[in-house]
């Protein structure tokens, strides 16, 4: 029996208590009943309590929230309640859905907390068969084989530049996609190893089986042979992550493939069209056209949404620069095979997005990476009642990354209003398992996270893109400083001036701050990490001026910046 | 208003400033002062080095120190690269070899560039240059000799000691006649070969490692220990580092001769060196011998006793205030040859900056030289920003200090399968000052982009906790450094 406020949050939380504990209770809201405030009179005489929630089991007083949770750390209440409730205690203390980065880190987390933690983990092959081992998108097919994919083009870079520096060898350069793959599925595969292993060191139960919700507390585990078994669990973590989308035209599934299916490709993809400007799309022509392939990107509307749309402009004006055509403001509407084979022959018709002009084109490979679709809806969250994002299929959470369901907790790329990245997950799946188990009450921090595109010219940003930051704060109080720079190691090899670009937004009205940092340059990612940590610790402009510059490199340029963008300066560099 | 000397002083000056000294520090402080409509004079003038080598303006860093080093850092990383690029698909023939000329010449052409460049500014900002060697002749007076020998007298209201330093020769038998310096190997008309690096600093270190790198059989003889003045376990590391790539080390060494064996270039040099702990005497050949065993400033030949600034006569080393003023007040001094100050380009542009600034613009910020990050250019790329264990130890007491460290592995070095549990980080951090990071410690490649950011972030008072808190930039190698840096710590 719960004495209860509809609007008190001390209330719901020890009505989630009797819920997780999957007790039956009464709650009585004093507010919306007719003489609350006489039995909110009464209750205080009886018990000395004005306040509520006040809780009551089994006739017996527990008192306010505190208590009652007090009373279920010790053990008083489960004592109090055991009479009526049948107890079966559950399996586990948390099962993980979802064994990719945020699942796997908030497993070891809980089990190192001395949880008994399963992970639940099975990837849904691709239309065309593809699938992968253990962690997640991406150690499989996301960072870490495109990360090793751009290096690959960037040393094909590397070789050309060499001449320059002196190297000698035979004019004739080739790549060979076959030893590439092997090379990166091989390093794969030993993370795939090193996570079971990690897994058992930590003695967390790992299932490669299909997870879905059956009852409250309850899933029910589908492996590859289509055995069954069901587990229990007082709490639940949801980390299934998204994958890609597909169109919905024809030919898309059957011909096509996604980022799922490229990373692991048996053969050179030849000539590829790319559908998408995402950064996973800019990311995969670029290193494509970094490897020697013909390489269109075909584009409905902007490069890189929700990113800075001048570094997306000039990161997309260098890819063409280097050889990545672009059709803007078409889409396909049919694939069509011409020829099998590895790769075959495809035939896309594109229709344009402002008039009823269509065209048609030949690939041997037609790359999909429109966009990413989260896996919440094949997981039997409807039977426990957790909300998705009807839309999107996006899981809202408070937080604390809860869901609406108290004992079901949701993580990584599946997040409403959340950021898609690894590290983010990561690290709330951690923060998470030390404030379930650990006492702990951080929470993670969404705000001013960095992050970088891998393209042929890298992109790093950390804090807000321009357009964001004059909306947040309008354009009259910011300054943006700005500058080009020629990266040193560029000279010799003579290429590209005037390309790489640095920009820090600050905010006029809080001296200076800098709300944002943007810099297109090699190591782009290295070079904004630390910028990243400056910004927590709230860099101003002036700090910025006094950090004295490492020389010769990129990051110096960040510390020497003068020239603001509304004073029209130019900001070409003149042979020095 | 009487200074110093025994000449009269002018009436009027024919300069406001007079910069003695084109390097990095020196131009920045000129082209500053011009920007305040201030007469500016820069004098700039190489000696050349005993083996006749000399260079356009701009000073060390630019013509024989962190430009062409850093290219030739590159150019060997290129070499790393074109092997690493094999194990990534790419096919050509097994026969690579580096062709010493075509590297130097696209470096030196480079460097020609900037030196134009450097010219060209100062014409545009109207600043009076003279390819002239600058000596005190009396107070606010200055003799100006040119290669010709013309000689020339100026005067000014203020002046800007700039002069740099220059490679310490050993004063053994066979030093200035046989041997070379980084002032000659960066222009050296052909390709050293079998070379002796004497020293171990990072000019040593670094040089030694770029020319393992380009395939030279290389040895370093060191006296002591590596990097003096660096976090020595770092030091360490680079050594082990560069031994493990095929630089021969020989420790507790001293030459005391070189003679030359042939003539050629390069030719065959023979050295005898001598143990710094025993009697043991070694005698080897090598194609070159390079020294790099300190820097001397440029300060005993530019006639600062005519107008009685200070020097410490045992260094050479310029004693100033923090506002870079001399004891003689209308004398300032920048960069490299300042007392007990960093030797950083970036540090004496910023000085420079600064002290015109103040002097000609009612500026009032000085150059902080505390928290200057730095990047020793070795194979293992090593930054350090704030103290070294060692020191921290030293101001903080030990049991004051947390020491957070962990081994990294890049991914791009994944694929190529090479030097796992090389790459290394370590945060120092005061534990009674809520655990900030007073030091900061990578080593790794591109350490120099890595290590800019926190030292801003140093500046802004960075804390261990601030740390963990923000969010790693997957997957660069960062974002593994972070992982373990939450999970290891080490007394």
């Amino acid at each position: 029996m719960i004495f209860s406020k509809t609007f008190c949050p001390y209330c719901n939380k020890v009505k989630e208590l009797f819920r997780s504990l999957r007790v039956d209770y009464y709650a009585l809201e004093l507010d919306v009943t007719e003489n609350g405030d006489s039995i909110q009179q009464v209750l205080a005489e009886l018990t000395n309590q004005r306040t509520v929630p006040n809780v009551f089991v089994n006739g017996t007083h527990i008192g306010g929230c505190d208590a009652t949770y007090q009373a279920y750390k010790d053990g008083a209440l489960q004592k109090l309640l055991g009479d009526n409730q049948i107890t079966e205690p559950y399996e586990y203390d948390l099962i993980i859905i979802g064994g990719g980065s945020g699942g796997l880190a908030c497993s070891k987390e809980a089990a190192s907390l001395g949880k008994k933690v399963m992970v639940l983990d099975y990837v849904v092959p691709t239309p065309l068969g593809t699938s992968w081992g253990l962690g997640g998108t991406c150690v499989n097919v996301g960072c870490i084989p495109k990360k090793l994919m751009h290096q690959a083009a960037l040393l094909g870079q590397a070789l050309q530049d060499s001449r320059k520096y002196g190297w000698q060898y035979e004019e004739q350069v080739k790549h060979n996609w076959e030893t590439m793959v092997e090379a990166v599925q091989n390093y794969i595969g030993s993370l795939n190893w090193g996570y079971r292993v990690s897994l058992r060191e930590k003695s967390v139960t790992y299932l490669n089986s299909y997870g879905e919700f059956v009852e409250p507390h309850k899933i029910k585990a589908t492996n590859r042979k289509g055995q069954v078994t069901y587990h229990t669990a007082e709490t639940f973590v949801l980390a299934t992550g998204e994958r890609p989308r597909y169109p919905g035209i024809p030919g898309d599934k059957e011909f096509c493939i996604t980022s799922d299916d490229l990373f692991s490709l048996p053969y050179c993809p030849g000539k590829t069209l790319v559908v998408g400007a995402s950064y996973v799309a800019l990311e995969c022509a670029g290193f494509l056209a970094g490897l020697g392939l013909d390489v269109t990107v075909m584009v409905r509307s902007i490069l890189l949404r929700g990113f800075d749309q001048e570094m997306a402009e000039k990161v997309g004006a260098y890819m063409e620069t280097h050889g990545v055509k672009f059709i803007r403001k078409f889409v396909p509407v049919q694939v069509e095979q011409l020829e099998q084979g590895m790769p075959g022959r495809l035939k896309v018709t594109a229709k344009s997005t402002e008039g009823s002009e269509t065209l048609e084109e030949e690939y041997n490979t037609v790359l999909l990476a429109i966009g990413r679709d989260a896996c919440t809806r094949n997981i039997g969250l409807q039977t426990i009642g957790v909300k998705i994002n009807e839309k999107n299929g996006k899981v809202p959470v408070n937080d604390v990354e809860q869901t609406n369901v108290p004992y079901v907790y949701a993580i990584g790329d599946i997040l409403e209003g959340k950021l898609e990245l690894t590290p983010v997950a990561i690290q709330a799946g951690r923060l998470l398992a030390q404030r379930l188990y650990g006492g702990s009450s951080k929470k993670c921090d969404y705000i001013n996270v960095p992050t970088t595109v891998f393209t042929p010219l890298e992109y790093g940003s950390c804090g807000y893109p321009e357009e964001k930051a004059i909306d947040e704060y309008g354009q009259q109080n910011l300054e943006v400083y700005h500058t080009l720079f020629w990266p040193l190691e560029w000279t010799v090899a003579d290429r590209d001036n005037n390309t790489c670009y640095a920009k820090v937004i600050c905010n006029k009205q809080d001296n200076n701050r800098v709300v944002g940092l943007h810099v297109l340059g090699p190591n782009a990612g290295e070079v904004t990490q630390g910028f990243a940590a400056a910004i927590k610790c709230g860099l101003t402009k002036e700090l910025l001026d006094e950090t004295i510059g490492i020389h010769p490199t990129c990051a110096e340029v960040f510390t020497t910046m003068d020239i603001t963008k509304s004073s029209g300066q130019d900001i070409t560099q003149k042979g020095c | 208003m009487e200074v110093n000397g025994l000449m009269p002083l002018p009436d009027s000056y024919d300069y406001d400033l007079i910069v003695i000294g084109g390097g990095s520090g020196g131009l920045a402080a000129a082209k500053e002062a011009a920007k305040y409509e201030k007469k500016v004079m820069v004098l700039d003038f190489v000696t050349p080095t005993p083996q006749g080598n000399s260079w356009g303006l701009g000073g060390t860093c630019v013509n024989v120190g962190c430009i062409p080093k850093k290219l030739m850092h590159q150019a060997a990383l290129l070499g790393q690269a074109l092997q690493d690029s094999r194990k990534f698909g790419w096919q050509f023939t097994e026969e690579v070899k580096h062709n010493w000329m075509t590297m130097t010449e696209s470096v030196q052409n480079y460097i020609g560039s900037l030196n134009w460049g450097y010219r060209v500014a100062l014409r545009d900002k109207k600043v009076t240059y003279e390819n002239a060697y600058g000596e005190f002749v009396g107070p606010h007076t200055i003799k100006a000799t040119n290669k010709k020998g013309v000689e020339k007298l100026y005067t000014a209201e203020k002046f800007i000691i700039a002069t740099g330093e220059r490679p310490r020769y050993l004063g053994i038998p066979g030093d200035k006649e046989y041997c070379i310096s980084s002032d000659d190997l960066f222009s050296l008309p052909y390709c050293p070969g079998r070379t002796l690096v004497v020293g171990a600093s990072y000019v040593a270190l670094e040089c030694a490692g770029f020319l393992a790198g380009l395939g030279l059989d290389v040895t370093v003889m060191v006296r002591s220990i590596l990097l003096r003045g660096f976090d020595q376990d770092m030091a360490n590391r680079i050594g082990e580092y560069m031994k493990e790539h095929g630089v021969n080390f020989i420790r507790e060494f001293v030459p005391i001769k070189v003679e030359r064996v042939e003539e050629g270039t390069p030719g065959i040099l023979k050295v005898t060196a001598k143990s710094t702990t025993g009697n043991q005497i070694i005698e080897v050949e090598y194609d070159t011998v390079l020294l790099a065993i300190g820097r001397d400033p440029c300060t005993r030949k530019i006639g600062l006793d005519k107008v009685g600034v200070n020097i410490n006569e045992k260094t050479g080393k310029i004693p100033v205030n923090d506002e870079e003023q001399t004891n003689v007040p209308y004398i300032y001094a920048v960069g490299d040859i300042l007392q007990d100050k960093l030797e950083l380009t970036p540090v004496a542009i910023q000085a420079g900056r600064l002290l015109v600034r103040r002097l000609y613009a009612g500026a009032t910020t000085k150059c902080d030289y505390l928290n200057v990050p730095t990047t020793v250019f070795t194979p293992l790329e090593y930054g350090a920003c704030g103290y070294s264990e060692e020191t921290a130890v030293e101001k903080f007491g030990e049991e004051n200090i947390e020491v957070y460290h962990s081994h990294f592995w890049p991914l791009e070095w994944t694929v190529p399968s090479r030097d796992n549990n090389k790459c290394y980080a370590k945060i120092i951090c005061n534990i009674q000052d809520n655990e900030r990071v007073i030091g900061f410690h990578v080593l790794g490649p591109n350490a120099g982009e890595v290590t800019q950011g926190f030292a801003a972030a140093i500046k802004c008072g960075l804390t261990k906790e601030q740390l963990d808190s923000t969010v790693g930039i997957h997957p660069i190698f960062w974002d593994f450094f972070k992982f373990f840096l939450l999970n290891c710590v080490h007394l």
